[in-house]
């Protein structure tokens, strides 16, 4: 098959590709699904039965992911939106300065809210230098504001930048059409603007919710690991940070979650008419 | 000019940007139900005369007047003019019907007239049944016409239409002409059109507004606009010019190219020295001994209906177009008969265009077998 590597053959050319799906996507994936479907004696669908004890942390995980999305979306819109009507180099400038923070460790970055929220950090400090020794300390710390703040503060780019990337593809002359057949500013946001960025949101909602519902390390720093996270249990049933290593039920709470993101995301998809042409949509 | 049936007045209109002057003192009146083009270079200011009608861009000087109120500062949503855009600007969330019916759906339009009228533009512009297609599964001749239906659909009096048609290819180009010109006159707004194809502007336009450096050259009929051009940059743009210097003599009496001509201008100044144009198509050639001028045939070109036929006349080289083929090398004698000549005031652009014996650039192009395509591409820039 000298000629494998032309145009010719399709199965040849994907190589690359379908190698890396099976060994990294489908192999990890089969084995979830195995070691969540089966115990010492075999196959079993008891360990999915751990869902309904753990439903009160998986529906504080949904709450709290749900609402720091909710938070980026309407802080991403208006500086996306400011973003993508500004000069080419305010653009570029801007960009660059949404993706700095992404250069650091996303651990380093955690950390350092924490010693800007604690008891004795920096922002009660601050407050105990103008109001005296005496003064209280404000409580910013282990609670679910701290871990939505960890989540928005970490996800945000992910919303801003698809949004950002979806305005800039609506032209200034739509926009000078809608308002030549009569649309006054907020007609045009309403029925033009917003619509045409509906793929840009769909991206930024799965980007942040997704890492947000599942994450442990936020909820560990900042939620002082009083409030669990579905995250931190799938985390402590593989490592037995609390005495247990299950890998069984572990698996089997990943997957109960993958599913749900799953069936999230096609629903959200759904709403994305041309989400299959223009490619906007994450999956 | 202050007569009733005039809908805008623009008056002294100056704009620039970045210090670089746009337009230069405009001033043009526009009758109601007229069909005017506003034709030349890119560069010369049409669009920029066409946003400022359309009320994108406010002038630096000078006042926009509809129906004598004065316009400035309002915005484009509150004028009755409306704009087909370059590239259509279509909106690729809606459907063809809902790109329609945008304009009434922002204006509160009562859903049963919104949809009577949807139904009427899209017979207006023979796109019956296309209701429920997506834009981008339309064509570019389609997408132009839901363009049109768009912009109709309220009713505007003015319709600004910005190179419409300088995305289709040439024979859909010349259908379109005649559609655009038959919804005009059935419907009596006003079109004003902008382009820079000649021939464009000749086949659709009542009025031409010829336009070169943010300033018009000359207003006219079609006819008018290439049987008498003001100047030679005028005669140069539209249509294919040989423009030589020449002395009149007296009235009716022109000297040029050595040779003394009859013609039919008069009320210029004893010897003064004009710009003659002679079209192509208006020279006779005859064998040598009988011409009025002689010369070498240096280059021939063949373009379907005639061929285009170079003429070395004293280190001048004219454009001839003929129907029968003369040869490289051949001496041929030529005859131009009064009504062929055309006399023209001296301007700034004396001597810049159709003045072959410097050897200019366009005469390089002429006299190439490519040059067609090469202006063609210039054009679309």
């Amino acid at each position: 098959m000298s000629k494998g590597i032309a145009v010719g053959n399709k199965k040849a050319n994907l190589f690359p590709f379908s190698s890396w799906m099976v060994v990294f996507v489908l192999v990890p994936i089969a084995l979830v699904v195995y070691y969540a479907l089966t115990d010492v004696d075999g196959f079993t669908l008891s360990n999915l039965r751990w869902i309904v004890t753990y439903g009160g942390t998986l529906w504080l995980s949904v709450k709290l992911a749900f609402i720091a999305t909710v938070i980026c979306l309407l802080l991403a819109y208006p500086i996306a939106y400011s973003m993508s009507r500004a000069g080419a180099r305010v653009q570029r400038n801007a960009t660059l300065f949404i993706m700095l923070p992404m250069w650091m460790n996303f651990l380093v970055r955690t950390y350092a809210w924490m010693t800007l929220l604690e008891d004795n950090g920096l922002i009660n400090s601050a407050l105990r230098a103008v109001f005296g020794m005496e003064f209280p300390g404000l409580h910013l710390i282990n609670n679910h504001g701290a871990i939505v703040l960890g989540m928005v503060y970490n996800y945000l780019p992910y919303m801003i930048l698809p949004i950002y990337t979806s305005l800039t593809k609506i032209g200034g002359s739509l926009i000078e059409a809608a308002r030549d057949l009569g649309a006054n500013g907020g007609q045009v946001l309403g029925r033009v603007i917003l619509p045409m960025s509906v793929p840009g949101i769909i991206s930024g909602i799965t980007m942040v919710f997704i890492p947000s519902i599942s994450t442990f390390i936020i909820s560990k720093i900042l939620g002082g690991g009083k409030d669990f996270l579905i995250g931190d249990l799938i985390e402590d049933y593989f490592l037995g940070n609390s005495g247990v290593v299950n890998y069984n039920i572990g698996a089997a709470l990943s997957l109960v979650i993958m599913v749900m993101i799953l069936a999230a995301t096609f629903i959200m998809n759904h709403f994305d008419k041309d989400a299959q042409t223009s490619g906007g949509g994450v999956i | 000019m202050e007569n009733k049936s005039c809908l805008i007045d623009l008056r002294n209109i100056s704009v620039s940007f970045d210090g670089v002057q746009i337009l230069e003192n405009l001033n043009l009146s526009i009758k109601d139900g007229e069909f005017i083009t506003f034709l030349g270079p890119s560069g010369c200011g049409k669009t920029t005369t066409l946003r400022v009608i359309a009320g994108f861009l406010q002038p630096d000087g000078g006042e926009v007047l509809f129906e004598n109120k004065n316009m400035n500062g309002v915005p484009p949503h509150k004028r009755q003019v409306n704009t087909i855009f370059q590239r259509y600007a279509l909106f690729p969330h809606l459907t063809v019907a809902e790109n329609i019916a945008f304009g009434l759906k922002v204006k509160k339009t009562p859903k049963a007239e919104i949809a009577r009228k949807v139904q009427e533009m899209l017979s207006l512009v023979n796109l019956k049944g296309f209701d429920h297609r997506m834009i981008d599964s339309l064509s570019g001749g389609q997408q132009q016409r839901v363009a049109i239906a768009r912009a109709l659909a309220v009713d505007p009096k003015v319709l600004l239409l910005d190179e419409p048609l300088g995305a289709l290819d040439l024979k859909l180009r010349k259908d379109m002409q005649v559609e655009l010109k038959k919804i005009q006159q059935s419907l009596g707004i006003t079109f004003i059109y902008v382009t820079h194809d000649q021939e464009e502007a000749l086949s659709m336009s009542d009025t031409i507004v010829v336009m070169d450096g943010g300033k018009i050259q000359q207003i006219g009929s079609p006819t008018d606009i290439y049987n008498e051009p003001v100047n030679a940059f005028v005669a140069d743009f539209i249509g294919e010019s040989n423009i030589v210097d020449g002395v009149m003599k007296a009235d009716n009496v022109v000297e040029f190219s050595g040779h003394v001509f009859d013609c039919l201008d008069k009320g210029f100044g004893r010897d003064e020295a004009v710009d003659v144009v002679v079209r192509p198509e208006d020279v006779d050639v005859v064998p040598a001994a009988r011409g009025m001028l002689t010369g070498v045939v240096t280059g021939v070109t063949f373009k379907g209906v005639h061929y285009e036929i170079i003429v070395d006349i004293g280190g001048f080289l004219w454009m001839i177009q003929s129907t029968e083929i003369e040869h490289v090398g051949d001496r041929i004698g030529l005859v131009i008969e009064p009504d062929a000549i055309h006399i023209m005031k001296k301007s700034e652009y004396s001597g810049t265009f159709g003045d072959f014996s410097s050897f200019s650039e366009e005469f390089d192009e002429l006299s190439d077998v490519n040059a067609g395509l090469d202006r063609e591409d210039h054009d679309d820039e």
